[in-house]
C-alpha cells in the first residue's frame, strides 16, 4: 500500500485526514467498481484523496480497517445478509453504490416469477440457493445511496470528496428532463422515443438521452415526481402502458409506482 | 523431495467474480485440487420471460460489468437474426469498432492492473504508481484511450446508450471520431512498449494438451458472428451452438460446464490465435512470435500473450475501420424493426472467448424462452483439469506452499475469468 497513508493531505490549502475505504460487492455486475478504474483521467488525484483498504477485484491482502464501505450489488442469498451486516457493524458509514444496491436494479425483474419456476427455469433440478433481489436497506441501514445503473464515476468522486472535507451531500430533486433540456437536446417524445426523464431523479447529465435513447428511470423517482402526468404524456404519444410498466420496472426504483399500476390496469 | 500442502484460497482476487481455489498435497501425493464457483446466480434468462424485444439488449448488457459491449451486441445479434435484420455495412463497421475498443480496454485491464502485479511481486497496480509510474501512465493511457473510443460510438463505456436493434441511436461525431485516429497511432507505439515489459517476465512452464474452441475467422480475425471451429477439427454453424456449449451442472459450481471432443476446452484470446493465426493482421503475428507463440500453443498462462498480441491487431484494425467510416458519408443510423415469431442466435468473441445470446419470440415480439452461454463457463472446466495437472506437476517437483498458491492463482488468472458473468 502507498507509504503515505497516514500523511494529511491538502484540498484547497485544507487538510484533509485520508478516510480508510473498501469497496464490496454483493449480487451484481461488479461494474459500478469497474467505473472507478476507468476513470483514468482522474483516478490518481482520486487516490490521493483516500486510502483503499480493500478492493478484491483490483488488488490481494487488503485490511479491516476500514471506515467507509462502498457496497455494490442486491442481497440474493443468506450468505450476503451475514456479509452485509459484518460490513455495517465496521463501517462508520456504509455507501449503496449503483441501482442494485439502492433498489435491488436489474436483479430485482426475476422477483415478478415465483422463485420456484425461476430456479427450474435456468438450474432444471440442480440444487441452486437463491431468494428474492433485495436492496441493501432491507436488511442494515445505509448512510447514503449513490444512484445510477451504472453509477456516474464524477459523481462517486465528487461524493466521496464531499464526505472527506465534510461538506454536506446535495443530490438534485428535479428530474432528469430539466438537465436533458439544459444540454439543449431534442426532445426524444419529438422523435417517437418513449422516456422517464419527466419523472427520474437528476444527477446523471442527462447520460442516455444525451445519445438520443430514453431514459429507464435507473436512478429512481425524482422529488415530487408527477406520474399522473407522465402517464398522460406516454399516453397522448401513443406508449402502450406494456412499455412504461416495462422502463419503470426495470431496475426497481419505481417498485410502488409499478405495483400501483399493475393493480389498477391488471397488467402481467 | 515429498511435500505436504495445504491450500485455501477463499474469493481469490484480482479476478472479477468469486471463486475459490483448494489444493491438498500429502506425502507428495496429490489429493485434491479444486476450482470452486461460489458466485451468487442473477437469472437473467428468466427475468426476460415475457419481456419485449427491445429489453434484451438493454438488460442483458448488464449481466457484466467488463464486457457489457459485447454482451449487448450479441444479444442484438441474437434478436436481428430472429426477425432476419441484416445490418447496414456502417452499423457493422461501428459495432466491430466498439468491439475492438472494448477488447483493447478488458485486455489491458487484465494484463496490467490484474496480471502484472503477480510478476512484479506486488498485491495490485496501487504500489505500482510510485514504483513504477511509466507503467502505470501507459496502462491508463491505452484504457483511456478505448474508453474514450467507446463512449463516441456507443455512448458509453458501461452500459452503452446508443447500441440498439436494427444500428445506432445516434452516430459518432465526425469530428472527434477524426481525432482518434493519431491516439490509436500513438497506441500501436504504446503497446510495443508494453510488449517489451512483458518480454522482461518470466511466465510459468506448464504445458497440457487442450482443445481449443473459437469462432472461424472468414477472410478476417473473427469477432462478430459465424461459424466455430474447434483445433481438434470440429466446425458448428452459429444457430447450433449448443452442440459445442454442451452445458451441464457440477455441484462445485454455482456457473454450468461445458464440454467438446474432450473432458472440457478452452476459449479466449489463446484459442483464437490458435485457430486463426493467419489472420492476425503481420505486426501482430510478428509479436506473437517474438514471444513463441505459434500455434497450436498448449500453455494457459500464454492466453496474456495472445491477449498482449490482440490488442495490436484491433488497435491497427481500428484505424483501418475509422478511415472506411470517415471515407463514406453517413447514412441512416438504425433501420426499421419489425418483430416475427422465431428463434435468433447471435455469436460474439468477447475478451475471453465466445459468447451466445439465444432468443426465442412469439408472434408480436416477446421472449418466449432465453438462452446465454458465457465464455467463462466454458473455461471452468478446463481450469479444473488445468488447476489438476499443475498441481501435480507441482508436487513432483516439490514445490512449496507459497509458489503453489502463486502459480494455482496466475493460472485462474491467465483465463481472465469473468466470473459473475458465468453464473449471470
Amino acid at each position: 500500500m502507498p507509504d503515505s497513508s497516514s500523511t494529511p493531505k491538502n484540498y484547497l490549502g485544507v487538510p484533509v485526514k485520508r478516510p480508510k475505504v473498501a469497496f464490496f460487492e454483493l449480487s451484481s455486475c461488479e461494474g459500478c467498481q469497474l467505473q472507478m478504474l476507468n476513470n483514468e483521467s482522474s483516478l490518481l488525484a482520486f487516490l490521493d484523496l483516500v486510502e483503499i483498504v480493500r478492493f478484491r477485484e483490483a488488488m490481494s491482502g487488503g485490511g479491516d480497517d476500514y471506515e467507509i464501505a462502498l457496497v455494490e450489488g442486491s442481497v440474493t442469498r443468506s450468505d450476503e445478509v451475514e456479509r452485509l451486516k459484518i460490513i455495517r457493524a465496521q463501517a462508520r458509514l456504509l455507501v449503496a453504490l449503483g441501482s442494485c444496491a439502492c433498489f435491488g436494479g436489474v436483479n430485482q425483474l426475476k422477483n415478478r416469477f415465483p422463485l420456484d419456476w425461476v430456479k427450474r427455469e435456468v438450474y432444471g433440478e440442480h440444487p441452486i440457493d437463491t431468494a428474492p433481489a433485495r436492496p441493501l436497506s432491507d436488511f442494515v441501514a445505509v448512510d447514503l445511496k449513490i444512484y445510477g445503473c451504472p453509477v456516474k464515476k464524477e459523481e462517486v468522486e465528487r461524493i466521496v470528496t464531499d464526505l472527506v472535507i465534510g461538506k454536506d451531500i446535495a443530490y438534485p430533486d428535479y428530474p432528469v428532463c430539466m438537465e436533458c433540456k439544459a444540454n439543449g437536446n431534442l426532445c426524444l417524445f419529438e422523435l417517437g422515443e418513449p422516456c422517464l426523464g419527466p419523472v427520474t431523479r437528476a444527477g446523471c447529465d442527462a447520460w442516455c438521452p444525451n445519445s438520443r435513447a430514453g431514459c429507464w428511470g435507473c436512478r429512481g423517482p425524482a422529488t415530487d415526481a408527477n406520474l399522473a402526468q407522465m402517464l398522460a404524456i406516454m399516453d397522448e404519444r401513443g406508449f402502450s402502458r406494456e412499455t412504461v410498466i416495462d422502463r419503470l420496472e426495470c431496475f426497481g426504483g419505481f417498485a410502488s409506482q409499478v405495483a400501483a399500476l399493475r393493480a389498477a390496469g391488471g397488467h402481467r | 523431495m515429498k511435500v505436504d500442502c495445504d491450500i485455501s484460497v477463499r474469493h481469490l482476487t484480482r479476478v472479477e467474480g468469486h471463486g475459490n481455489i483448494r489444493i491438498r498435497i500429502e506425502d507428495g501425493e496429490l489429493r485434491e485440487a479444486l476450482w470452486e464457483v461460489v458466485e451468487t446466480p442473477r437469472f437473467f434468462e428468466a427475468m426476460l420471460v415475457g419481456k419485449r424485444w427491445d429489453n434484451a439488449p438493454w438488460i442483458c448488457g448488464r449481466i457484466c460489468g467488463i464486457c457489457s459491449i459485447g454482451h449487448t451486441l450479441a444479444s442484438i445479434r441474437g434478436v436481428e437474426n430472429a426477425f432476419g435484420i441484416i445490418p447496414s455495412l456502417q452499423t457493422a463497421r461501428l459495432r466491430l469498432l466498439l468491439k475492438h475498443m472494448e477488447t483493447l480496454q478488458s485486455h489491458v485491464l487484465h494484463l496490467f492492473f490484474l496480471v502484472a502485479p503477480d510478476f512484479l511481486g506486488e498485491a495490485s497496480v496501487l504500489p505500482l504508481i510510485r514504483s513504477r509510474p511509466e507503467v502505470v501512465a501507459l496502462a491508463a493511457g491505452l484504457k483511456g484511450l478505448a474508453n474514450d473510443l467507446c463512449d463516441e460510438v456507443g455512448g458509453r463505456r458501461l452500459h452503452p446508450t446508443r447500441t440498439v436493434v436494427g444500428g445506432f441511436t445516434m452516430l459518432p461525431d465526425r469530428r472527434r471520431l477524426s481525432g482518434f485516429r493519431a491516439r490509436l497511432l500513438e497506441a500501436a507505439e504504446g503497446l510495443k512498449q508494453a510488449a517489451a515489459i512483458f518480454k522482461g517476465f518470466r511466465l510459468p512452464d506448464f504445458v497440457r494438451e487442450t482443445e481449443f474452441v473459437s469462432l472461424k475467422g472468414e477472410g478476417e480475425y473473427p469477432f462478430i458472428g459465424g461459424s466455430l471451429i474447434s483445433s481438434d477439427g470440429v466446425t458448428r454453424p452459429e444457430p447450433d451452438y449448443r452442440l459445442m456449449t454442451n452445458e451441464y451442472l457440477v455441484l462445485q459450481s454455482t456457473s454450468k460446464w461445458s464440454k467438446l471432443s474432450r473432458d472440457s476446452f478452452a476459449v479466449g484470446a489463446l484459442a483464437r490465435v490458435n485457430n486463426n493465426f493467419r489472420l492476425l493482421r503481420p505486426e501482430a503475428r510478428e509479436l506473437a512470435r517474438e514471444f513463441g507463440l505459434v500455434p497450436v500453443c498448449h500453455n494457459p498462462y500464454l492466453n496474456n500473450i495472445a491477449q498482449l498480441v490482440e490488442c495490436l491487431h484491433v488497435t491497427g484494425d481500428a484505424i483501418r475501420l475509422l478511415d472506411e467510416l470517415l471515407g463514406s458519408a453517413w447514412e441512416q443510423p438504425r433501420l426499421e424493426v419489425t418483430p416475427q415469431a422465431g428463434r435468433g442466435v447471435g455469436a460474439v468473441e468477447v475478451p475471453r472467448g465466445i459468447l451466445y445470446h439465444a432468443y426465442e419470440f412469439d408472434e408480436v415480439g416477446r421472449i418466449v424462452s432465453c438462452d446465454c452461454v458465457i465464455p467463462t463457463s466454458q473455461n471452468h472446466a478446463n481450469i479444473q483439469h488445468d488447476l489438476t495437472a499443475l498441481a501435480r506437476q507441482s508436487a513432483r517437483q516439490g514445490l512449496g506452499d507459497r509458489e503453489i498458491e502463486r502459480l494455482a492463482e496466475m493460472l485462474v488468472r491467465a483465463y481472465d475469468p469473468c466470473i459473475s458473468c458465468s453464473v449471470h
